[in-house]
């Protein structure tokens, strides 16, 4: 079995729809959910997630508020959480506290894609201090040797990006990920999760990828629907599509 | 992946130690600077920080940049006693400081974004790399790679904010004259920090075939570095220039500071000359309280934006700050992180000056040396008026008159009675 990891943005249409989304997500055989934090200036992410996020902030959401969303719905989750945030607010709060905080409201991991392996000392310091799984990414564009150090740095699982580019679903994915999921797998243990650019899970299937990472394809449902109730009812949907093609 | 673990002990090194490797292995001044990219980018940035190297000790390579420097871009550029500037700044004494400008809107394009687009033109073509993009604010920087790249055969799209190509009509035109494509950015705020970001996607895209020339001191290391390296010779021709006109060195450096390359191009050649004062002169706008300007170094708090940590305008959740200045070309809410690192070290000075300060310095210059200063430049310029009367008789000051007023005619039509 593949496990399914959905991500959504959190605030888009607004937080109590996010705070369903979740349920919803889980419900359906979720493995793990990513949570976006909205950002001014989503640097890795293609014109979907960009646009959802410009929708939240717009809309007021900010980190408090999805972290008290959070912390009520976390408790009725199955599945467990991993946080998608750039790194300036994760740094404006103090990246002692801002773990601290993200931990006390049950969040067990953290993507934060403009942080490479480099500059991520600080974060895994505190990170590991208190439980919180960080996952690192690697790409078709990274180096064999680089990548060894990034699989044996990673926590929870390994996230390769499956092509050279930003988040976006696309109609056809790189036949390079094939080829470097039997590389990463000679040399680790580690559960490996695919994403950027996944929307239908024919994508991965028979990779063997361990996990499959659908972003944008998600957001759209949610974006683009008339009105929440409705976008809900299409995540349903979609959501346990992928779940059984995942099986 | 061993060196990782320098750099956190680099940032307890006293100052004037870390001062000695501007950047470090790390691509850090100080705890400025670094990589915060996504990862498809990382191996580029390799390459290009191992080409940038090998290329600074290339005698061929030198030979073609300072050739093409001179015959193309019109180098040396000339350090210009500005007399009626001079005078106008004499106390009643007849007493007062002498103001040099240092002539970068001479260059070919009207600006010193020139230096750093042939480097990188030159740079992209030995990495064998065809397609070139760019970002742009004002429309100079954007202008310089569309020069390059047609002088060099090399494909260009520019990237530009919705709201600049308005401001900028003229810079637009010129741009697709020289054959590049300019593509409008819509998202978040349409202006410069959201095209560096889009330009910075694209590059995520087609990193494999494609070379970013970004313009300014600022992004991920080696960038920094790099573009002040190919600006660094501002600073250079300024010390030979000053020892042939009164054998001597400038006392204060002078410039505007948007990204700040042309400040680091003046000022890197001087840093180690503690003798010399440095003065960086940021946008405050419609005033430094009215939350609308772009003083990053004056109001901004330590931050991570479009791969690098430095100063940046932000609200209390770390989102960025749209920024205001009249001048495109400063409208950008980050800073490059060596200015940063010079003015925590104290090494630099930074000053802000409003739009309306520069819009008379605009017109100040124009009237009385006949040199009409893009409004970035006329910031620095502006900044004379509080600099001068405080300064002792016969200070010589350079000052970097980092480009031509032309493309800002248009907006001052608006602004100014003449």
């Amino acid at each position: 079995m593949v496990a399914l990891i959905p991500y959504i943005t959190a605030g888009d249409p607004d937080l109590s729809t996010t705070a369903e989304a979740l349920k919803v997500l889980d419900t359906c055989g979720s493995d793990i959910i990513e949570l976006g934090v909205p950002y001014s200036d989503p640097l890795a992410d293609g014109p979907v997630i960009q646009a959802a996020a410009t929708r939240a902030l717009a809309r007021g959401t900010n980190l408090d508020a999805i972290l008290k969303m959070l912390n009520e719905v976390i408790p009725q989750l199955s599945c467990p959480i991993a946080l998608f945030t750039y790194y300036n607010p994760i740094l404006k709060r103090g990246v002692e506290k801002f773990i601290v905080t993200v931990k006390e409201v049950g969040v067990h991991g953290l993507v934060v894609p403009d942080v490479p392996l480099e500059e991520t000392e600080l974060l895994r310091r505190e990170a590991s201090k208190h439980n919180i799984e960080l996952v690192l990414l690697t790409t078709p564009t990274t180096p064999r040797e680089r990548m060894k150090a990034i699989v044996e740095a990673t926590e929870g699982f390994l996230y390769l990006v499956s092509s050279v580019g930003v988040t976006g679903a696309r109609t056809s994915v790189s036949g390079k990920v094939q080829s470097l999921l039997q590389e990463i797998k000679a040399e680790s243990s580690k559960p490996v999760a695919v994403g950027f650019g996944i929307s239908k899970p024919e994508h991965v299937a028979g990779w063997g990828a361990d996990g499959v990472i659908v972003g944008s394809a998600v957001v759209k449902i949610l974006g683009e629907a008339g009105s929440p109730e409705e976008g809900l009812k299409e995540l349903e949907g979609f959501i346990k599509s992928l779940k059984s093609a995942l099986i | 992946m061993t060196k990782q673990s320098t750099s956190l002990s680099e940032e307890k090194a006293p100052a004037d130690q870390s001062a000695v490797l501007r950047p470090d292995s790390l691509g850090r001044f100080g705890k400025f600077g670094g990589k915060y990219v996504p990862e498809t980018l990382m191996h580029a940035l390799s390459e290009l920080e191992t080409a940038f190297q090998a290329l600074a000790t290339d005698l061929d390579f030198q030979e073609e940049l300072d050739c093409i420097l001179k015959d193309y871009v019109g180098r040396e550029s000339p350090l210009y006693f500005a007399e009626r500037l001079t005078e106008h700044y004499k106390r009643a004494n007849g007493e007062g400081p002498e103001i040099y400008l240092k002539r970068e809107d001479l260059n070919h394009t009207g600006a010193h974004k020139i230096n750093n687009a042939v480097g990188q033109a030159l740079l992209a073509k030995r990495l064998g790399k065809e397609r070139i993009i760019a970002e742009t604010g004002a429309g100079q920087h954007g202008v310089a790679t569309a020069t390059v790249c047609a002088r060099f055969g090399l494909k260009c799209i520019i990237y530009m904010g919705a709201q600049d190509m308005e401001r900028q009509a003229l810079n637009v035109f010129r741009m697709k004259l020289l054959g590049a494509e300019v593509r409008a950015v819509h998202s978040g705020t349409a202006t410069l920090k959201d095209a560096t970001s889009e330009a910075i996607r694209d590059w995520v895209t087609n990193v494999e075939t494609t070379h970013y020339i970004l313009g300014s001191v600022a992004g991920p290391h080696p960038y920094p570095m790099m573009v002040r390296e190919f600006h660094a010779v501002i600073g250079k021709e300024t010390r030979k220039q000053a020892l042939e006109k009164w054998g001597g060195k400038p006392d204060v450096l002078v410039a505007c500071v948007g990204g700040g390359s042309n400040a680091m191009g003046l000022f890197h050649e001087f840093v180690d000359d503690k003798d010399v004062r440095l003065i960086g002169v940021e946008a405050a706008g419609f005033g430094l309280d009215s939350g609308k300007h772009a003083a990053t170094l004056t109001k901004g708090e330590v931050g991570v934006l479009h791969g690098a940590m430095s100063y940046l305008l932000q609200d209390d959740d770390g989102q960025i700050i749209e920024p205001h200045s009249i001048s495109a070309g400063l409208d950008y809410p980050g800073v490059g992180p060596e200015h940063s690192f010079l003015k925590d070290i104290g090494r630099a000075e930074y000053y802000s000056i409003t739009d309306e300060e520069a819009l008379e310095a605009f017109k100040r210059l124009s009237r009385l040396e006949g040199i009409i200063p893009a409004l970035e430049t006329s910031h620095a310029l502006a900044y004379l008026e509080k600099l001068c009367p405080t300064l002792p008789d016969g200070t010589k000051v350079v000052l970097n008159c980092s480009g031509r007023g032309d493309k800002d005619v248009h907006t001052a039509i608006k602004h100014l009675q003449v």
